[in-house]
């Protein structure tokens, strides 16, 4: 039976972790390498890093990052942030990336996913869908979320689909950060409209979240980020919690 | 040990350089790891892994873009029968025929065809993306010491259908059973990738190292 996913998220910043915890255990508490590790260690099905680096001028500090964390964690490891580009996809998969999730340039250019799956192939074309609610309708926003579009975002769940994506990454802006769940109608509305897997973010900020992003929200993935960096929750604890919940996880 | 992995431009390598350079050190077995297309260099190896990522169609394509790779291939597995490993579409290639896009001709090594996995009217998402558990088919080399319902990584949405049930090494099971992987003498294949499946995998990768 196929398990489902969890998916720890870390924000790399010039290379460096932003919300890093204080494991004992490590030496360097903001390199990205030793937590994507004590991740893989505990269980974590994949790896996600967000690269939230502003400047051009550190933007490769990511490959570095990427190229370090792939020959010690051997679960796949998916790589997003300002990804615009076939080269930049090239050259993150060439640094050991399994996937790329692309958000802004999916939106901006549509054309972009049918090139990167058809060169690369589906399975490591994630698009990432930041979405917000406005009445009786999800929005796409772009930019991390800065930029409205007047897009409906269950469309173009479907379109992405359509265009060759693999998987969608699926963030409520109006949750993300505020630990009071996913938004499971999003979640779910998304995950009945298309046949690939969704990955559910933004807003975990305890362990029933991720009960309900798989049970309500019918994610084939969750993802979170906060409650696993502050330590509150291991990927172990995690997985134990949704094993006793009746949910399919790999211990 | 020296070990080639055949270049033909068929998607991400990387992972598979690094997780086999981590399953040597594990062993303390020292081997020496080429990507190339070069006819010299991959019959002078002592064994060869075939890729394979995107489409069947697209990969042997790729393959056949290479004057003469698939005869050296032919060469190496077939009248040398060296070890050779395909992961993913690498072992789907082994095939007689796909069906992904438009029929094409495989490399014919083990009889069989590769169509896309049945997912029920949707019931089922695709493309098979996570963590499966495996059940043995058969007494397989590369799964020693490893135990059955182990979690290995898919990400595919086709599967491989060999005629004789025998070279089936083990299964999984999504929406229906689907081949995980395969044996024939010294040619062998997993539909998962081993160099995205953490501990188990190295472990399948060790196996085939100390063969």
């Amino acid at each position: 039976m196929l398990k489902n996913r969890i998916i720890p998220c870390l924000d790399v910043k010039n290379g460096r972790v932003v919300k890093g915890i204080n494991f004992i255990d490590l030496k360097d508490v903001g390199d990205p390498v030793e937590q994507a590790k004590i991740y893989s260690d505990g269980g974590a099905d994949e790896i996600c890093f967000l690269d939230i680096t502003a400047s051009n001028e550190n933007r490769d500090t990511i490959y570095e990052v990427v190229e370090r964390t792939s020959k010690k964690c051997f679960v796949p490891l998916t790589v997003g942030g300002g990804i615009r580009s076939i080269e930049g996809i090239n050259k993150l998969l060439k640094c050991g990336a399994d996937k790329v999730s692309i958000n802004t340039a999916a939106v901006r250019n549509p054309e972009f996913i049918i090139q990167s799956a058809k060169k690369f192939g589906s399975q490591c074309i994630v698009v990432a869908i930041d979405a917000k609610k406005n009445n009786n309708r999800w929005e796409v926003f772009t930019h991390g979320g800065q930029n409205k579009t007047g897009i409906d975002a269950i469309e173009f769940a479907k379109k992405m689909e359509n265009c060759g994506a693999g998987e969608l990454l699926v963030t409520s802006m109006d949750r993300d950060g505020t630990q009071f769940g996913y938004d499971i109608n999003l979640m779910s509305k998304i995950s009945s409209k298309v046949n690939i897997p969704v990955i559910a973010s933004g807003g975990v900020g305890n362990l029933d979240h991720l009960v309900d992003g798989i049970k309500l929200g019918k994610a084939s993935a969750v993802l979170a980020a906060s409650i696993f960096h502050y330590g509150r929750f291991s990927v172990k604890e995690a997985k134990e919690y949704l094993d006793s919940k009746g949910i399919p996880v790999r211990i | 040990m020296n070990i080639a992995i055949i270049d033909y431009e068929s998607g991400n390598i990387s992972s598979v350089i690094n997780s086999f350079k981590k399953a040597s050190s594990n062993l303390n077995i020292e081997i020496k790891i080429e990507v190339t297309s070069d006819s010299k260099k991959i019959l002078s190896s002592d064994k060869i892994i075939l890729p394979g990522q995107g489409s069947f169609k697209n990969c042997i394509k790729s393959l056949e873009k290479i004057e003469g790779l698939k005869d050296i291939l032919n060469r190496f597995a077939i009248i040398e029968k060296k070890p050779l490993f395909g992961i993913c579409v690498g072992m789907q290639m082994f095939a007689d025929k796909g069906f992904e896009e438009t029929e094409t001709k495989g490399l014919g090594w083990i009889s069989g065809n590769v169509k896309k996995i049945n997912n029920k009217n949707n019931q089922f998402k695709l493309p098979h993306i996570g963590w499966n558990e495996l059940s043995f088919n058969s007494d397989s080399k590369l799964f020693k010491g490893i135990k059955e319902k182990s979690h290995v990584y898919f990400v595919h949405s086709y599967k491989f259908i060999p005629d004789d049930e025998k070279l089936i090494s083990s299964r999984t099971n999504y929406s229906e059973e689907i081949v995980a992987s395969v044996e024939k003498e010294n040619i062998f294949g997993t539909q998962f990738h081993p160099e995205k499946s953490d501990i188990i995998g190295l472990k399948v990768i060790e196996n085939f190292i100390k063969l």
